[in-house]
């Protein structure tokens, strides 16, 4: 970590935010424009025959059809164990990630010794580990979870890794040389100071999370959007399997949210840094 | 004022230290008594900071006698202010006892920073934060203070400010300090013996004996400043 050091920047970078909003606004107008324009073309299309129903419903039917299924609480249901497994597999992945990256953050040994196989492991990407992971853990919900795990695993334990490598061994000293015993220095310099590294491999663990899921509810499921989608497809039901398409996109949408909304509540010392 | 330890808060002898093949440090002799300020001069790579880590018991790998009585604190060349801790707790860091909030209120008073005890580190100037690790030191009363070019990175103005600050401090709280610097000025104005560090050993060791409040124009002082000039190696101008 540099940003001990780092001196104040130029007193022209305070004026920036000033200007930015209006500019902002009118951006976001013009940005509007192209994505709106498609959604009408594709209405349109569907309306004229020109996109047939069963290649792809129109939005109007595709809304209709969102909102059919959450008022007689289908989607609910289904959603309720999509998260379920994001959940349990992010939980097993990112505690994993916490153990294995601090022990290989912090102690030599367990950097000779974790981080190697973690490094080679990562080369294998883990999505198509699902033929070898149906023979060990079956078809059920530990396929889900499993993968669910190993995508949150590694972004979060790279990011951990190098944001405890990265932190300056200089206020590591100074710590030190207040009087700070290890568990101290790891809780007051360590931690907070890998906690943007942590945070970035926790938002990218959320979105290999979903995508993670999104596989894995694709193999003989009996629950979920996954299986929502699958068994709309065997009905050539369009619209189902774009409300399943959106769902997927909200739910990562949403968790990066509430991420950035926690990253910066966290990290409030960040943004003095970024205003002066 | 803390009561303070008779005798020496620093005793060292043959202090040693190689990187490779290099002995930075070959074999260096070096007393400081209770409430005593010794400037270290030497020039740039003599070993200045290499001699300060080791007092300060982070550098394993020296070798010689050394012994620090009483309490230490450290002012680096840098603040090392922690970005992620308000300016109190970084003053605070590591201090124990009920009236942790009235010290460091103290302290930053005493360096001129009262009221800012809120403030990020990343919202101060160099000067400002320099003037937080003086006080995250002050807050612990220490016998001896370790200071590494405390002002070097700041501009004339406020290095002599600081300076200042520094005279005030010391005649206040009475600790010993090993202040290093390579600003013969800054040694000749703020302690009370200069040591010069050449070639891995201590090479001089000369007295000020002038009287505080000093002044660059003071009687005596260019003669001590010729002397250490000649000892670092400057020429005369001619
Ligand atoms: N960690 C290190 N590894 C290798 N060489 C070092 C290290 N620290 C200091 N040195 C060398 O030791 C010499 C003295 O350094 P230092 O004590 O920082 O000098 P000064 O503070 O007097 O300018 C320099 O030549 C420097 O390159
Ligand atoms: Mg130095």
């Amino acid at each position: 970590m540099t940003t001990a050091v780092t001196p104040r920047p130029p007193a022209t970078t305070r004026k920036a935010p000033a200007r930015a909003p209006r500019t902002a606004r009118r951006w976001r107008w013009q940005r509007a424009a192209t994505p709106v324009a498609l959604v009408a073309l594709w209405e349109i299309s569907s309306r004229t025959g020109v996109l047939p129903e069963e290649k792809l419903s129109p939005p109007s039917q595709v809304l209709r059809t969102g909102w059919r299924l959450a008022a007689d609480g289908t989607l609910a249901t289904h959603l309720l164990d999509s998260l379920t497994r994001a959940g349990a597999g992010l939980a097993i992945g990112a505690g994993l990630a916490l153990v294995l990256g601090s022990v290989a953050g912090l102690l030599r040994i367990g950097d000779d010794l974790v981080d190697p196989p973690v490094q080679m492991a990562r080369m294998l990407p883990h999505l198509a580990l699902v033929p070898l992971l149906i023979i060990w853990v079956g078809i059920g919900e530990e396929l889900k979870i499993t993968l669910v795990s190993l995508g949150v695993f590694f972004p979060m334990y790279f990011n951990l890794y190098a944001g405890i490598r990265d932190i300056d061994e200089r206020l590591v000293e100074a710590a030190r040389t207040c009087g700070l015993g290890a568990l101290a220095r790891i809780r007051h310099v360590i931690l907070p100071g890998a906690l943007p590294s942590l945070f970035l491999g926790l938002r990218l663990a959320t979105g290999a999370a979903w995508l993670s899921l999104v596989v894995g509810e694709t193999v003989a499921t009996q629950s979920g959007i996954g299986f929502l989608m699958m068994e709309a497809r065997e009905f050539s039901q369009t619209d189902v399997v774009l409300v399943g398409l959106f769902v997927y996109a909200l739910l990562g949408l949403l968790s990066d949210l509430v991420l950035r909304i926690a990253e910066r509540r966290a990290l409030t010392w960040r943004r003095g840094l970024r205003a002066t | 004022m803390a009561t303070r330890p008779a005798g020496d808060v620093v005793t060292a002898t043959a202090v040693r230290r190689a990187f490779g093949e290099t002995a930075v440090l070959d074999g260096v002799d070096l007393t400081i008594g209770a409430g005593e300020v010794v400037a270290l001069l030497g020039g740039s790579g003599s070993g200045k900071t290499t001699l300060l880590r080791i007092l300060a018991g982070l550098d394993p790998d020296a070798t010689g006698d050394w012994r620090v009585r009483g309490s230490l604190a450290v002012v680096f060349q840098e603040h090392r202010l922690l970005p992620w801790k308000r300016v109190s707790d970084n003053v605070a860091l590591g201090v124990a006892g009920p009236d942790v909030r009235r010290r460091t209120a103290a302290a930053l008073a005493e360096v001129g920073l009262a009221g800012r005890e809120r403030a990020w580190p990343a919202e101060l100037s160099g000067g400002q934060s320099q003037r937080v690790a003086v006080a995250r030191a002050l807050v612990r009363e220490p016998d001896l203070l370790l200071l590494d070019e405390p002002f070097g990175s700041l501009d004339a103005l406020t290095r002599l400010r600081m300076q200042a600050l520094f005279g005030r401090l010391r005649a206040e709280h009475g600790f010993a300090a090993l202040l290093v610097t390579h600003d013969v000025e800054e040694a000749l104005l703020l302690a009370d013996r200069t040591l010069v560090l050449d070639g891995g050993r201590i090479v001089d060791d000369a007295p000020v004996p002038l009287a505080h409040p000093r002044a660059p124009d003071d009687p005596g002082f260019g003669t001590l400043r010729r002397h250490l000039l000649d000892r670092l190696g400057v020429p005369a101008a001619a």
